[in-house]
């Protein structure tokens, strides 16, 4: 167990040196990044003062090195367009962000489950179809479009909920159920078939001859053997919804690191770019670890290996 | 297996009629088919079903609500209105059914020949080459990918060139580790001996044998794959990030469509639709096809039906 979760932590370091290698290259995409910093106007003395500022007349082995290692103690420059340092710039809209991620997480599982299982257990019944028709029909709705919609139907139809913003709880309620559509459709199909698969072993038969309520038979038995795929999938699907929070939160105006990012993009501010890029593939990272701790937890035949 | 499943579809797909015979017994499959052939002639001819350019503007008529008609006499209509510029939308749903399939296809593509050139090195080679690339494929997987595509089309602009790169190259992984899969099986089959031992080099191998035998699985995935791509397109172009302005896109349409969404929802709801069926009916054609290709199922059906 513990063996484990070293060699994944040991795996996740790995993943972030790729993740910081590919961060650093993304200001070489163009082939000259002194002319990303230094936009259209300047002159050649600017252009070969900002050069040797910014380091980009050294080796390049040498610049991925400061790089890392400002990386490592949370310096990835000054914004070019706040002129402050990123880092804290990004952290201080990560929590609206984790905030949104987990209202759209709580949103999709109190739907998927219910739907999930009751469409496993009445196979076929016409609530079956139904739950079935409504999965399949979010899992092809874009999220912008989806999002769009509400604010059509809930806010400016029937003013019933606010639109822009992080004013007040209100306002996470249509952003969330946006965000978290997708998931919700994709985790209900997924314990659907899973507990399907769950209902057909032998163990439940068993289950049912030993004279417990079907109540229990299916939440106890059934439910906790169905689980194990969908823990799984629920850990990639967080990782999903803090990218998928970047289409959210421009559709909501909701002032989050999704925003942030494609405000830098737009404004090619890169080091703030970087900054995001890093902070949120650090954040999947440690989701993703989580998730596999939990499954072994979970699944004492994985854990036993 | 392999040859089961070879048997059913040599039975029912007898040239191309046979073919269309087998899809429309399912109806889901059916209805697929029919809205991707009306999304595929949209694409092809656009200027035969718009009736007008989809960067024209009448500025005069700028957005008017659907079933308009305007003009002196009554010349114009706008079936599904008008945007802010005046550009009918039914025009430009139209004519951006073209940049959804050909941003589709291509990245489609690029990301299959990556992933199945590299997933039957992997499967194939083994050793030091498939750890490696494996290895590379995890690494992807554990990157938010959007935000890189943003990243990356931010720093050297949006063109419809730069979207089918980054979307292509992005994808690559899942049809690098389902080839890999099951190249390992397939390799250890008696007719891949059979190859070796006649001295059969590996490309021929590779490509005569053990190619078409991972195809089923390469083209769910592919399908499946123009679907995301879609969504991912119209995401970007959503974003601003997506194919430049005087292209029509249904994710572009739907950025006006947001910034209008207190006064004309007609901006809003009508790509949306567009992209919605799309999807939808390319997933339900992905599924028939998982369905049908699946070599379990077929099995199964060949058995019952001896």
């Amino acid at each position: 167990m513990t063996r484990y979760i070293v060699r994944r932590l040991l795996w996740a370091v790995v993943v972030l040196l790729g993740v910081s290698v590919v961060t650093f290259l993304v200001v070489y995409l163009t082939g000259d990044p002194t002319a990303l910093y230094m936009g259209p106007e300047g002159t050649k003395a600017d252009y070969e003062l900002l050069q040797h500022a910014m380091g980009f007349d050294r080796p390049l082995y040498e610049q991925y090195w400061r790089f890392l290692s400002g990386a490592i103690s949370g310096d990835f420059g000054l914004s070019l367009r706040h002129q402050r340092p990123t880092l804290p710039l990004v952290l201080e809209k990560l929590p609206a962000t984790i905030q949104l991620a987990l209202a759209a997480m709580a949103f999709a599982m109190a739907f998927a489950l219910p739907l999930g299982i009751i469409s496993a257990v009445k196979k076929d019944s016409l609530l079956d179809t139904v739950c079935m028709i409504i999965a399949m029909a979010g899992q092809c709705i874009p999220t912008f479009w989806l999002g769009i919609m509400l604010i059509l139907i809930f806010a400016v139809q029937w003013h019933l909920l606010p639109v822009y913003g992080r004013m007040e709880w209100r306002s996470l309620i249509l952003p969330a159920v946006t965000l978290g559509a997708w998931a919700m459709a994709r985790t209900a199909r997924l314990t659907r078939s899973s507990m399907l698969e769950v209902l057909g072993q032998d163990y439940m038969r068993t289950a049912r001859a030993k004279g417990l309520a079907e109540q229990i038979v299916i939440l106890r038995h059934a439910l906790k053997n169905a689980a194990i795929p969908v823990v799984t999938v629920i850990g990639l699907e967080m990782g999903s919804l803090l990218s998928g929070a970047i289409i959210t939160e421009t559709v909501f105006a909701y002032p989050g690191v999704g925003r942030l990012a494609v405000e830098a993009v737009v404004n090619k501010d890169i080091p703030m770019v970087q900054a995001v890029v890093f902070v949120v593939a650090t954040m999947f990272v440690v989701v993703n670890i989580v998730t596999d701790i939990f499954y072994v937890v979970l699944d004492p035949r994985v854990r036993l290996k | 297996m392999t040859n089961s499943l070879n048997r059913v579809l040599k039975q029912d797909m007898r040239g191309i009629w046979g073919a269309l015979g087998f899809v429309l017994r399912s109806p889901k499959a059916t209805i697929g088919l029919l809205i991707v052939i009306v999304i595929v002639l949209f694409a092809v001819v656009p200027d035969r079903w718009a009736p007008y350019k989809p960067n024209e503007q009448f500025l005069q008529y700028a957005l008017m609500p659907p079933f308009s008609r305007t003009g002196n006499p009554q010349s114009h209509m706008f079936i599904l209105g008008t945007d802010q510029l005046g550009r009918d939308i039914h025009s430009r749903v139209i004519y951006s059914a073209r940049t959804s399939v050909i941003i589709g296809l291509t990245a489609v593509f690029i990301s299959g020949l990556i992933g199945v050139t590299l997933g039957l090195l992997a499967g194939y080679r083994g050793g030091l080459v498939d750890d490696i690339l494996m290895r590379v494929a995890d690494i992807q997987l554990a990157f938010p990918f959007i935000l890189l595509a943003i990243a990356v089309i931010g720093v050297l602009g949006n063109s419809i060139h730069n979207i089918i790169l980054v979307v292509g190259i992005a994808n690559w992984v899942i049809y690098a580790r389902v080839v890999r899969g099951e190249t390992l099986s397939v390799r250890e089959r008696a007719y891949v001996e059979a190859a070796r031992t006649i001295g059969a080099s590996s490309i021929r191998i590779v490509l005569r044998h053990i190619l078409p035998n991972v195809s089923a699985s390469i083209i769910v995935i592919a399908t499946f794959g123009v679907a995301s791509t879609i969504i991912t397109e119209a995401g970007l172009s959503f974003l601003g990030l997506g194919v430049p302005l005087h292209i029509p896109s249904w994710g572009a349409m739907l950025a006006d469509g947001r910034r209008f969404v207190d006064t004309s929802w007609w901006l809003a709801v009508f790509p949306g639709i567009a992209i919605f069926l799309t999807v939808l009916a390319i997933n339900l054609l992905g599924d028939y096809l998982r369905d049908v290709l699946d070599p379990y199922v077929q099995m199964r059906r060949t058995l019952q039906q001896q």
